[in-house]
């Protein structure tokens, strides 16, 4: 038990670029999907058990110690979108130069030599958990909780939306995020004896088309 | 600055004089400042008085578009491939101060590409008062303000007026038009800044950039020296 450090590598003001994403959000805001705080819940809850398990489960096999070679390309072969791959991998180069400052530990000098465009950030952010005594638990429950955080900031700045709501939504979903992240462990163990490819390869395929799109609008507040 | 050192491991954390090959990195410096004061017109100005003497990079910070780097492009102040920008989510201050993880990248992307780079310059799209940048982003920042946005603002201060390595007052060439004290800007700015530079300028003047590219000038030679 180490939950100082889990609350540091949890904190949504972590040093790691998140705050310029929306997960898809903005996306959705644009097409009419996302208008109001019973829509963000759904929104959220879509992603997390889709893209986001697969994400928790990617940091909680890399957090107990998988290849993260492998995991990078599982998580490539997990995202069918060029632009969500490349926003992944971005946010992955973030994180492994704030972890590496908080935590320096071989692991990540590692994955800077082997990935110096960076590796995909689920499984950059389970390395990182694990420099910091961390393991694959609280990985998957950092992946779980700022798949859904990072949406409801995003949506609190675009659409106006009472931030006090947006909150409750996350509180809502607690739940949901807990079981997530214990299929995500359990997930990791299983990868770990059977093999990789037995890792959640569930998608969203609204994400995906939304990010691609998003990805070509000259004007826009989030980077994805 | 922590010359003669360097971070181990494979890459530099943040603001490391030097890169993972050891050699120098680029001087960065940042400005900063109100929308609309002409960071981005000093910015193309000393691109244009700096590039034949120097290796010159910009990243523009824009708040929800990609108009300062759009304007660079236009006016061809450099070519393509030195102008990159980084997308801010809304939030300019936090990629430049609170989380420059962004921005570090973009130069060294930079430096990687089109290196090796004397300079970069960073320009925080516009923000308020109250924006300066990290010292782990940038060695040296300017704030720009201009005449149009009130004479008192060099009295008022804030973190940017009073701290920035150079303030910087510009369309001085509106002063008459729009009944700014200029006498009084400096002796505010003096009160507020003690011995740190000031400069005053017009960028439609025949002077233009000058002495702000003195001032990069000398800060480079401090960098390299
Ligand atoms: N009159 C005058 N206009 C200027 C001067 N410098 C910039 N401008 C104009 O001020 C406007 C805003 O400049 P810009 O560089 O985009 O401001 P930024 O938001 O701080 O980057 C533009 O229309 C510029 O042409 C100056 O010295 N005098
Ligand atoms: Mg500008």
């Amino acid at each position: 038990m180490n939950r100082a450090a889990l609350l540091v590598l949890a904190d949504g003001r972590f040093p790691a670029g998140g705050y310029a994403h929306s997960g898809g959000a903005e996306a959705a805001v644009k097409a009419g999907r996302l208008t109001d705080t019973a829509s963000l819940e759904e929104f959220c809850r879509g992603r997390l058990h889709t893209s986001g398990a697969v994400a928790a489960s990617l940091a909680a096999a890399a957090a107990l110690g998988l290849d993260p070679g492998a995991l990078d390309r599982a998580a490539d072969a997990r995202t069918p979108s060029p632009a969500l791959r490349a926003v992944a991998r971005r946010l992955g180069r973030q994180l492994v130069r704030a972890a590496r400052a908080a935590w320096p530990h071989q692991r990540l000098d590692a994955l800077v030599r082997d990935f110096p465009k960076g590796a995909h950030q689920p499984v950059v952010l389970g390395v990182a958990a694990h420099a910091a005594g961390l393991g694959p638990e609280d990985a998957a429950y950092c992946s779980a909780h700022e798949g859904v955080s990072g949406p409801a900031t995003a949506v609190v700045r675009l659409l106006g939306l009472d931030p006090f709501e947006a909150t409750a939504v996350l509180a809502r979903l607690a739940p949901d995020v807990d079981r997530v992240a214990r299929d995500a462990v359990a997930a990791a163990h299983r990868a770990a004896r059977e093999g990789i490819d037995t890792l959640p390869a569930r998608s969203a395929p609204l994400l995906e088309i939304g990010a691609e799109a998003h990805a070509a609008w000259p004007v826009r507040l989030f980077a994805s | 600055m922590h010359l003669g050192h360097h971070h181990d491991g494979p890459a530099a954390v943040s603001a490391d004089a030097h890169r993972p090959d050891g050699t120098r990195r680029a001087l960065r410096i940042g400005l900063g400042g109100p929308v609309g004061t002409g960071k981005t017109a000093t910015v193309a100005a000393l691109c244009r008085a700096l590039r034949q003497e120097l290796s010159l990079a910009v990243v523009t910070n824009d708040i929800y578009t990609r108009e300062d780097a759009r304007f660079l492009l236009r006016e061809a102040v450099l070519p393509p491939e030195r102008i990159t920008a980084v997308e801010t989510g809304a939030c300019p201050h936090t990629a430049i101060r609170d989380d420059i993880s962004a921005n570090l990248e973009a130069v060294e992307d930079l430096e990687d590409t089109v290196g090796p780079l004397d300079l970069v310059l960073v320009e925080s799209g516009g923000d308020n008062l109250t924006a300066t940048f990290s010292r782990g982003l940038v060695d040296a920042q300017v704030f720009v303000i201009d005449v149009a946005g009130g004479d008192d603002i060099p009295r008022k201060g804030g973190p940017g007026v009073t701290t920035a390595d150079l303030l910087v007052v510009n369309k001085t060439d509106l002063a008459p038009h729009v009944g700014s004290d200029l006498e009084r800007m400096a002796a505010d700015a003096r009160a507020q800044r003690g011995d740190l530079p000031v400069v005053f300028q017009s960028l439609r003047g025949e002077a233009g950039v000058r002495d702000v590219a003195d001032w990069v000038r000398a800060r480079l030679a401090a960098w390299t020296a």
